[in-house]
This record gives structure tokens, sequence and C-alpha cells, in this order.
């Protein structure tokens, strides 16, 4: 089940999704961490956040939830002194740093602070949150935006950088471009698709931010065509395929659409237990299909 | 912990008011506790608190308010749920010294059936005061007479027990309290009563078990998830 994410070699391409799985730490009171490829923390900014006002979670049928989190989070100082310490206590694997921001400067300070001072292995730079107002998707969806924090982000680090993508575009092969051409040595996409609920009975959105982010098996076919679309615009770029992904099928046909290893998101909120039963399944399913090296079927459709 | 559990009963006991025994692992649940369901055809897990556990089954009593709670109210004994069970701090029942106030309003009432059962085993004295809209609403007087707690139903409409609200007919200065219910009932309690006791908030929940912190409130000691710091939060300590 190895596969290799931009020369960073993971047991097995399944990865918690960032803010489906805090620190780690109320994840290992589910399963022992050590079983994943990798771990994708909150995402972090300079100065602690408490996010949107409540509610900021809505059912969406069997399909899935809109989330309007707005990026709460400790905060850099924090995540360095205690979550990252923490993280490294009960987890020996690779760990994702999710950053976000609402400057480029700030975008750049945080990666700065994360790549002297942690063993992160890779850095997610997240320019597609959509919960958050002047800061987040404001990047991700403009190429010259998207570019112009990659070039901060690579400036201040030697460490692999992500870029993580938002759907809410017209063109994402355009944005995906524009940060491999600015220095991105990978891509993570999708992040959640721009939603909205409203409760018929108080006339009035269940948000309370109004729009949220759409997640889970309902945006798997975008996702899906999206790294599709991304793997044939940048193919030697490394992707990690996110969205809507809950079993291992998913797994296999995300990676055979272009990605190199998978985030889990919504799956892990809907049962904590998600990503392990995961992993634990795709051994019989790569049997099923024929598939003797999870690295053969990347990006084969 | 998760786990399947097998439907023994659930029927309607007050208007819209359902009460559903489960039979699965009960160790450990306590109460104040809750548990998730996942509901056959919808996304996210249902949160209910724990209102009894009696060997190996448990209880809970849940309206039907949407989506989740219609579709459980049609499930019938021999179905099996899916459920992530012992959520939740709980409350701390050591203390509240030798005698307990259980203050409930509507669905808030069943948490404190436990809790009553609980205090109850350990010796406290336990008065309780419910409050509700309307009879038609009124549920588990009996639970807490049976157990010998002095029990005071109010509702709104004066249609049972006393007319008006629960705070108006708690005696200051009233002893440690426990409570679940309403927001504006929360409200008047920290306002009238005071802060020397626990109460159980809700929120609309993602995870339900702490990973996805949609469920957040800013307290005195800080921003504190709903689903793991609490349900249950010291009186003293929240900003409602």
């Amino acid at each position: 089940m190895k596969i290799d994410l931009g020369h960073i070699e993971l047991q097995n391409p399944v990865i918690p999704a960032s803010g489906t799985c805090g620190f780690g730490q109320e994840m290992s009171e589910w399963f022992d961490l050590n079983i994943l490829g990798a771990i994708s923390t909150k995402g972090t900014t300079r100065e602690a956040r408490y996010g949107n006002a409540l509610p900021r979670i809505a059912e969406c049928g069997g399909a899935g939830m809109l989330n309007a989190v707005g990026l709460q989070n400790p905060g850099v100082d924090e995540f360095i002194q205690r979550e990252m310490p923490a993280l490294r206590a009960i987890y020996k694997g690779p760990i994702i740093a999710n950053i976000s921001g609402f400057s480029i400067d700030e975008y750049a300070y945080v990666c700065e602070r994360i790549d002297k001072e942690t063993d992160a292995a890779i850095l997610e730079v997240n320019i597609s949150c959509p919960n958050v107002h002047n800061g987040g998707m404001a990047f991700g969806t403009n190429p010259e935006a998207a570019a112009a924090v990659t070039r901060a982000v690579r400036a201040v680090t030697t460490k692999p950088i992500f870029m993580k993508l938002s759907p809410n575009v017209t063109d994402i092969a355009s944005i995906a471009r524009a940060c491999v051409e600015a220095g991105a040595d990978g891509l993570c996409l999708i992040n959640t698709v721009l939603g909205m609920r409203i409760d018929i009975k108080r006339r009035k959105p269940v948000l309370a931010n109004t729009y949220g982010g759409y997640s889970g098996p309902g945006v798997f076919p975008i996702a899906l065509r999206m790294v599709h679309q991304v793997h044939k615009a940048c193919p030697k770029t490394p992707i990690i395929g996110c969205g809507g992904v809950s079993r291992a099928e998913d797994v296999i046909e995300m990676m055979m659409a272009g990605a190199s290893a998978v985030e889990i998101g919504a799956a892990s909120l809907q049962n904590p237990t998600a990503c392990r039963e995961i992993i634990e399944a795709l051994p019989t399913v790569m049997k099923e299909m024929k598939i003797e090296h999870l690295q053969d079927i990347i990006g084969i459709v | 912990m998760t786990g399947v559990w097998h439907i023994v009963s659930n029927e309607q006991i007050a208007e819209k008011i359902y009460r559903m025994i489960l039979r699965g692992k009960t160790e450990g649940i306590r109460p104040g506790q809750f548990v998730e369901i996942a509901i056959p055809g919808l996304f996210l897990r249902r949160p209910i608190s724990v209102s009894d556990i009696h060997g190996d089954e448990l209880a809970i009593i849940y309206k039907v308010v949407g989506q989740g709670t219609d579709r459980m109210a049609a499930m019938s004994a021999g179905e099996e749920l899916d459920l992530l069970t012992g959520l939740g701090n709980g409350y701390d029942l050591s203390l509240c010294g030798n005698e307990a106030l259980l203050i409930g309003g509507g669905v808030g009432v069943p948490p404190l059936i436990y809790a009553a059962k609980k205090l109850r085993e350990m010796g406290k004295e336990v008065r309780v005061v419910m409050g509700f809209n309307t009879k038609d609403e009124v549920f588990g007087e009996e639970a807490f007479r049976t157990l010998g707690c002095e029990t005071t139903v109010c509702t709104m409409d004066g249609s049972y027990g006393v007319k008006g609200v629960v705070t108006d007919v708690i005696e200051k200065p009233a002893p440690y309290y426990y409570a679940c219910g309403p927001l504006p009932m929360l409200k008047a309690i920290l306002r009238t009563i005071g802060t020397n006791g626990q109460i159980s908030m809700e929120e609309r929940m993602g995870c339900g078990v702490g990973i996805c912190v949609g469920c957040t409130i800013e307290t005195k000691e800080g921003f504190k998830r709903v689903c793991k710091e609490g349900p249950v939060f010291s009186a003293d300590a929240l900003k409602i």
C-alpha cells in the first residue's frame, strides 16, 4: 500500500483531512494514529481564532454536510509549543501542517515559523477556506493571487509545499498551473464547495454565517473530476485528492483520477473510525481489482 | 465507543415526545453524557442525552423536531442502530452536598432522570422542578416520583401543575442545582437562582467527539466544545 508523495514515502495513501482530525488527540481515542499514511492538522493562523457564530454545522440529507467553522484554531505559537509536541508523543508518521492566513505576509510568517520550529513533513497551504472573509478562498480563486501566496511561502521554506485549492472556480487547471509555476511541490484538492441551507420554518439560513462549505459523498464526483483535470494539466505534480471519499473503493477511484494520496474528511465526522476502516479494507479491494502496487494506478484513467 | 444497538421499544409518551430503549454495551455511561445515533439515509449523527441505564438497556427520550427524529419515531423494536456512546463529560454528582435541585425544561428533562437515579443511590435528597409549555408535553413526573424525588411541574399556560416558569417556584437560596433546558430558561436560572450549579448545554454538532469544533462556545474559561469539554459546564463559567 506504500506510495510516494513528492519524495515522501507514506505507508498507505490515507490521510485524515485538515479540520476533521483536530491535532490528532481526539481521533487517537478511537484508533492508533500510527496506521495512517499521514495526518493533516487543523488549519493554523498567526493569532488564535474563535471562528464564526453558531450554528456552524448543517445536515445535507445523506449526501453530506455544511460547515462554517471559520478556522477556529489556537494560533501558531500554541501549535508549535503544545499541539505539535503532543501529537508527536502519540504519532511517529509524517505530519502535514495546514496553514491559513488573511494576508500574504501572514501565510509567509506562519509557514516560516512552522518550517523552522517543527518537524512537519509537508506544509499544506490553504488558499480555499470558504468560511472566512478577506482571506482563505480569496487567494485561491484567482491565478495571480494563488501564485503570489505560493511565491511568498516558497521563499521562506525548503519543506514541500502543497497548495490546497478551492473548487469554487471556473477553471481549476489554471489555478493549479499558476501554483506549480510559482514553486509549489504539490497540490491538494478540493476544499469544500460553497453551499447553503434554509430553515423553511424560520425562513432563515440554517448557518449563522449564511453560507458554508459542503462536504461528504455528494462532492465526490466534483472532486474526482477536478483531480483528473489538474493531473492532466500538471502531470508531474503530486496531488492529494480530497472530497467525499468514504470507502476504500473511493480511494482507488481518486488515485486512478490522478491522486498520489487521499484525504478523508467528512467521513470521519460521521464515524471517527472511518480512516481505520478504509485502511483495513484497502488490501481486499486491491486484490479484487488486481492491483499489486497502488503507485501503479496513479492517474491511469 | 462505537457499537450496534438493538431497539427494545420505541413509544410515544407525550406530544411529539418518544422514549426509545436500546440494548447494548452500557458500561461506564454516566448521567449527563450523550450518544450519537446514525440515522440511515442522513449524514450527520443525532446527539441525544442518555435518560436512563438499566442493566444492558439504555433509554433515550427525544422530541420529533426534524428529519432525523422523525425517522427515529418510525423505528420499531427489533431494528438495529449504530451508536457512539460515552460522549461528553456528564454531570459531576459529587459537588452537591446532601441535597440537590434538578431543573429541567422540555426535552432538557431526560438527562436529569438518570442523574436523579444516581443521586438517590448516593443517598441524597433530590428536589425536581420541571417546566413545559402545556399539559400535552409533560413527561417524566412519574419517573422522578418513583425515585422518591419531591417533584413540581410548571406549565406556561397553566394547563397542568403550577402556571408559570421554573424560576417562579424555586425557593431562594436554592440548593446546588443540575439544569438542562432551553436557553431562555438557563438564562433565567443564572439571573434569578445564581451560579451554584451545573448546566448542560445543547448545540448543533458535527462529529460529537471533539474533532470538528463545530459546536464550540465561548466561556469565561475560553473556547469549549459542547461535545467534548461539555455538554455540562459549571454555571459560573458560562457566558449566556
